[in-house]
């Protein structure tokens, strides 16, 4: 972190404050009103799913704002105890259901670490590079909805129309679009089809494409810029005391990448040259920005691995029945949505004692009370749309 | 009244009135719908659109209006039933006043109104009260909030809406939309009449605003806050399902085509055409044909900006109409005028 980082994010801060400050007085001031309580969801299609938001308003303006989870809650801690290790992934698949290949990876990568075996070079490279296109997938996606928050109905058919061809190359190598359930303890399932990393470089080059095309329409809108410029402003230290990670920590300007700080074994984004982004302001547009970035990055990323992916076997030995022997183990990745982890604890069986999945969205979500209190009601869907979060990783 | 030198007894030309007004209400309506709504859109946002009901999908609307007749017409349990029930009428009987005073021929007219701009303007904003009447008798909170923020919106776009027709009223000199048609076809640039003058070319100012206001004032994006379904969930028609429903759906886009022929009348020449002369009968058979070409190209313009442009935030789009568009009409008044003493 430089100086210059800094000073742009407590400018903003400030002038938040001010804000805020003023904003308190006026309603002090003013003629007391009753307050209107409206209940945001948990059917509302700006929460993608069912998160409820009781939101306290004061005419437009956001008094206090209460999210309520667990309106899709599936139990897939518990229910992991009573799956044996292999089958761990289908269910963890339906986490974060965007990306879906992303949440196998750290489940697997604790296993591995528990048994102390590793996969074969190839297949780190291939579970990378899939892991690479999981987080495009998901962020393009996530891009496209973006527009539809602030109400332009196009960007959101480009995203449909772009993430296609990954999801394409995905289902080539796995099998499934939104499912793949493809990684396995040691290795991956199967290798990769003949022709493929040729159409996955054609496909990286459309993403591309996407990035620019993305940009000129949505991005660079001066209405889009005013709805999301100076909006939902997250100071580096409130982000970090909240456990925001990912794209939204570092869109207020903390250079902090799993990825590249504290890769665990099994992924190989080390063997590559890549740069993690970040945006100094914290508000909604720096993170949409750095979204575009880091999908502009990731396709990169993906043809990097695709040029030096080495040959040999994609399993290594590992004995047919699992079983784990006695330890605990936390790994962590960098998912599309922030950094998800498992913590595995294991007493020597075919099934784990215990999991526990930290999941991104969840704590980004847990911003949402400071960060939406002051702003007006349609600044709260595109604060809530710039956090990007998935209900099923919010609720797991 | 004659038309095409036919005698008409009184009722004659009454229900040949009414049908007239419902044609010319609910036809650019259905065109707007299909042409720009499902094929624009769909070719703009790269897919195909509606392709199943009829051929490339050219009966859709009619599946669409039948679908919207089956259904229930659901009251809120807690919902002001008489208002709730009458909304949508008031706001479709502001389209049907609007086009009574938009001539489409030297003949072909339903009222020839001298105050027809000011009654233009003025039932043009008929159609907040049934939007507050639907905010506020659906018992909603969303309503409610899409209600009031409409209401906001339809009155702040109403002064630059009026502004900016005041420099094609000073101009043509006068209220009446059949003379100012006349106006601008007998009119003459700089002493050459060889294309008439249409206002267009000198108010392009004014056209720019009145553009501007027009999509505040039909609640098209970006300024579609009132309806913003991505967090009020439609607005003031939230609650509000089948026939009733229809007539908000029908009323927002018969709205934009007679809006958008206030605009061709005014801007751009109404039903004449440049190399005819505007006392021809001739026109009363074309007229309402080029004034649905020019409604046409108004309302691309409409929904060009409908698919592309996100929305504004209610207090970024109350600033554009105060500090922008308000101070930009009365420019714009006040350039006319300085002109047209001057000439």
């Amino acid at each position: 972190m430089t100086a210059s980082d800094t000073t742009a994010v407590s400018d903003a801060e400030k002038l938040r404050y001010i804000s805020q400050q003023a904003a308190d007085a006026r309603v002090n001031v003013e003629i007391e009103t009753e307050g209107m309580t409206l209940n945001i969801g948990p059917q509302h299609p700006a929460t993608h799913g069912t998160l409820r938001i009781i939101t306290k308003l004061d005419g437009e303006q956001v008094v206090a704002a209460e999210p309520v989870l667990g309106y899709m809650h599936r139990g897939y801690e518990k229910l992991a105890e009573v799956r044996t290790y292999p089958q761990v992934t289908t269910l963890v698949n339906r986490i974060d259901w965007v990306g879906s290949f992303a949440n196998e990876t750290p489940f697997i990568l604790a296993a591995e670490k528990l048994m102390e075996v590793e996969a074969p070079p190839r297949a780190q490279y291939i579970r990378t590079v899939l892991h690479e296109m999981s987080r495009i997938a998901n962020v393009i996606l996530g891009i496209g909805d973006m527009g539809v928050q602030v109400g332009a109905v196009t960007p959101i058919f480009f995203a449909f129309r772009d993430r296609e061809y990954v999801l394409n190359q995905i289902e080539a190598v796995t099998g499934g679009r939104f499912h793949p359930n493809f990684d396995r303890i040691g290795g991956l399932k199967d290798d990769l089809p003949a022709g493929w990393i040729q159409n996955t470089k054609n496909a990286m080059v459309k993403v591309r494409e996407f990035c620019d095309q993305i940009e000129e329409l949505m991005y660079g809108n001066e209405i889009f810029q005013a709805r999301t410029r100076g909006i939902g402003i997250i100071p580096k230290d409130i982000g970090l005391a909240h456990g925001v990670s990912g794209v939204n920590i570092r869109g207020s300007g903390v250079d902090w990448d799993v990825r590249r700080d504290g890769l665990p074994s099994g992924l190989v984004y080390d063997q590559v040259d890549w740069k993690v982004w970040t945006h100094p302001d914290g508000d909604s547009y720096s993170r949409m920005w750095v979204r575009l970035q880091e999908v502009r990055e990731g396709s990169k990323i993906v043809d990097q691995l695709l040029d030096n992916i080495p040959s040999g076997p994609i399993m290594a030995k590992v004995p047919r029945i699992i079983k784990v022997p006695p330890g605990e183990a936390y790994v962590e990745t960098e998912n599309p949505l922030g950094v998800m982890g498992y913590y595995v604890i294991s007493k020597g069986d075919l099934h784990p004692y215990r999991v526990r999945i930290r999941s991104a969205s969840f704590n980004n979500i847990s911003i949402a009370p400071w960060l939406l209190k002051g702003v007006f009601v349609p600044d709260i869907i595109t604060i809530l749309g710039s956090l990007y979060f998935i209900l099923g990783d919010i609720d797991r | 009244m004659t038309v095409l030198s036919i005698e008409l007894a009184y009722w004659q030309q009454t229900t040949l009135r009414v049908l007239g007004g419902a044609v010319a209400v609910l036809l650019p309506a259905g065109t707007l719908v299909y042409i720009y709504l499902f094929k624009l859109m769909s070719f703009v946002q790269s897919r195909l659109g509606p392709m199943e009901a009829g051929p490339a999908g050219s009966l859709q609307l009619v599946a669409e209006v039948g679908k919207a007749f089956q259904k229930e017409d659901i009251f809120p349990r807690k919902a002001d039933r008489i208002v709730f029930a009458a909304a949508p009428f008031v706001v479709l009987m502001s389209t049907f006043l609007l086009v009574l005073v938009v001539p489409f021929g030297p003949d072909a007219w339903f009222v020839d109104l001298d105050t027809g701009v000011f009654f233009a303007l003025a039932v043009s904003s008929v159609s907040v009260i049934g939007i507050l009447m639907a905010g506020w008798a659906s018992a909603n909170k969303y309503s409610l909030l899409g209600g009031l923020r409409a209401a906001g919106q339809l009155i702040a776009y109403e002064l630059p809406l009026v502004l900016a027709v005041m420099g094609v009223v000073i101009q043509a000199g006068t209220l009446n939309m059949q003379d100012i048609v006349l106006a601008q076809a007998e009119g003459e640039i700089f002493g050459w009449g060889g294309i008439g003058n249409p206002f267009i070319l000198t108010q392009f100012l004014g056209f720019a605003i009145f553009l501007v206001a027009m999509q505040a004032e039909l609640t098209q994006p970006p300024f579609d806050m009132p309806v913003a379904e991505s967090e009020l969930v439609s607005g003031y028609m939230t609650e509000y399902s089948g026939i009733r429903f229809l007539l908000f759906f029908i009323g927002e886009f018969a709205t934009a085509g007679v809006f958008s022929m206030v605009a061709a009348t005014l801007f751009l020449g109404g039903w004449w055409v440049p190399g005819i002369d505007p006392d021809s009968n001739l026109f009363n058979v074309i007229g309402p044909i080029v004034m649905f070409a020019k409604v046409m190209l108004v309302t691309l313009l409409i929904f060009w900006f409908r698919f592309t442009y996100p929305r504004f935030r209610e207090d970024q789009l109350q600033r554009l109409a105060w500090k922008v568009l308000i101070p930009l009409s009365l420019l714009n008044i006040v350039i006319t005028g300085v002109l047209k003493v001057a000439f």
